[in-house]
């Protein structure tokens, strides 16, 4: 339960920061708040031969407006965002989902960023990302390039990140007017991994949802208006379209049955904040 | 821009329970194993080494944090507490050990100092901390021994005590 052997280099600026990743290539991780990231190195899930430290960039610790979306920077830990005076008036799906994520201890040193380049299929953040249709601002030395939510993970623990490349940071929608949002999760207990974890938005014409847990990774499905009869059964084919697996956690059944009866209790909360 | 390789030492220079510390640490070595080994602490226990029992917790830059889940270089230049800041002196409880001795909050005692450095930052930060957030800060402990009733009966009770004295000082 020790890290393997690696190089450490702290980058004191985000150019630096992608020099060293550049230098590095795929043998490279950067590492962040360390919630995700330590204990794979302790239990050797993974072994990078180079960790490149981005928390002393300065530059990357900002939470800021532009125009309608909110840019969270890499270096912004989840109690940084959790303590922003604006969220629940700017954010109210990621200030729903964020209690649930870890605890306070990990919470306190944890990034934002850092759980999505994660991409934990039961995480809360890559949920709320996928559920709001952010964005993912991603550099390397050479290119920027920004990644829809849609298109950044690909299965368990895979993103679209390649090499040499991190996140900047990471842009969601603020909440606009008419717009409803709710947020639900099992575990087994709190703080746990989710079993499954589930994000509704909602309009006066427009419902959609996101689920975590189930697949391989979060997914997104618009579904009919909560007062429309068709909503069970869209859900229902929903459930079964996620290849839901047994594990030790919970069964597929059970799992298919979350999504249809938190699926609908998501939707209907979400329904009940439009106002 | 700083370089550690692998294997190479490096010193590690932070406060500890309010006096600076300083020794050598590869990249590779958890602040836990450094606070036990290098500097010689023992009262921060180390369980699970991923982050999920919390006996490691301590107090990084007054927030509760695994030391486990933190490489020993990530800390220079932090201020950091473990469980021997408790104590106001020898032979001496502070307001929430006495509390867990009152209470029976403890049995073996392997989990308490890193329950101890979470419920200290709570009630630093919120002394009107109620019985929910006082479950809350616990759901990042395990403790095999009390069934956790006890812990929260003497967090609630060493919460009282705190309050009642900040009343007194009035």
């Amino acid at each position: 339960m020790k890290p393997a052997a690696f190089d450490y280099l702290q980058a004191a600026t985000l150019d630096e920061a992608l020099d060293l990743l550049h230098e590095a290539g795929g043998d490279a991780r950067v590492i962040a708040g360390g919630q995700s990231l330590v204990p794979m190195l302790n239990m050797r899930l993974a072994r990078p031969a180079v960790l490149v430290d981005i928390m002393r960039i300065d530059d990357l610790r900002k939470i800021e407006a532009e125009g309608n979306d909110i840019m969270i920077g890499a270096g912004v830990r989840q109690a940084q965002l959790e303590a922003w005076p604006d969220l629940s008036a700017r954010l109210p799906l990621v200030a729903m989902a964020l209690p649930w994520i870890g605890h306070v201890q990990t919470r306190a040193r944890g990034t934002v960023c850092g759980s999505l380049a994660h991409a934990d299929p039961s995480a809360e953040l890559p949920l709320s990302l996928i559920a709001l249709q952010g964005n993912l601002h991603l550099r390397t030395k050479r290119k920027r390039r920004t990644v829809a939510a849609d298109d950044f993970f690909l299965g368990m623990m895979a993103t679209e990140l390649g090499e040499g490349e991190m996140i900047e940071a990471v842009s969601l929608p603020s909440r606009s007017e008419g717009t409803g949002y709710g947020f639900n999760e099992i575990g087994r207990r709190h703080g746990d991994f989710a079993i499954t974890a589930v994000a509704a938005v909602v309009t006066e014409r427009s419902a959609s949802i996101a689920i975590a847990g189930v697949d391989d990774r979060p997914r997104r499905f618009d579904v009919p208006l909560p007062s429309d009869p068709g909503l069970d059964d869209a859900l229902n084919e929903i459930a079964w379209d996620l290849n839901a697996r047994d594990d030790i956690h919970a069964s597929a059944r059970y799992r298919r049955e979350l999504v249809r009866r938190l699926g609908r209790r998501t939707i209907e909360e979400a329904a009940a904040c439009l106002v | 821009m700083s370089r550690l390789k692998a294997h190479q030492k490096k010193t590690v220079t932070f406060r500890l329970n309010g006096l600076p510390v300083r020794a050598d640490a590869e990249s590779r070595t958890l602040l836990s194993d450094f606070i036990r080994h290098e500097i010689g602490m023992t009262g921060t226990h180390v369980g699970c080494e991923h982050g999920v029992c919390g006996a490691c917790t301590i107090q990084v830059d007054g927030a509760p944090a695994r030391a486990c889940l933190m490489l020993a270089v990530q800390a220079e230049g932090t201020d950091i507490r473990t469980v021997e800041a408790l104590s106001p002196g020898d032979d001496r409880l502070s307001a929430l050990q006495a509390a867990f001795k009152r209470h029976h909050g403890l049995q073996c005692g392997f989990c308490t100092p890193g329950i101890l450095m979470s419920l200290d930052a709570l009630i630093g930060a919120r002394p009107d901390a109620g019985r929910e957030e006082v479950r809350d800060h616990l759901s990042g402990h395990l403790c095999r021994c009390t069934g956790y009733a006890t812990i929260v009966e003497a967090a609630l009770s060493a919460l009282d005590d705190i309050r009642r004295e900040d009343n007194d000082n009035v």
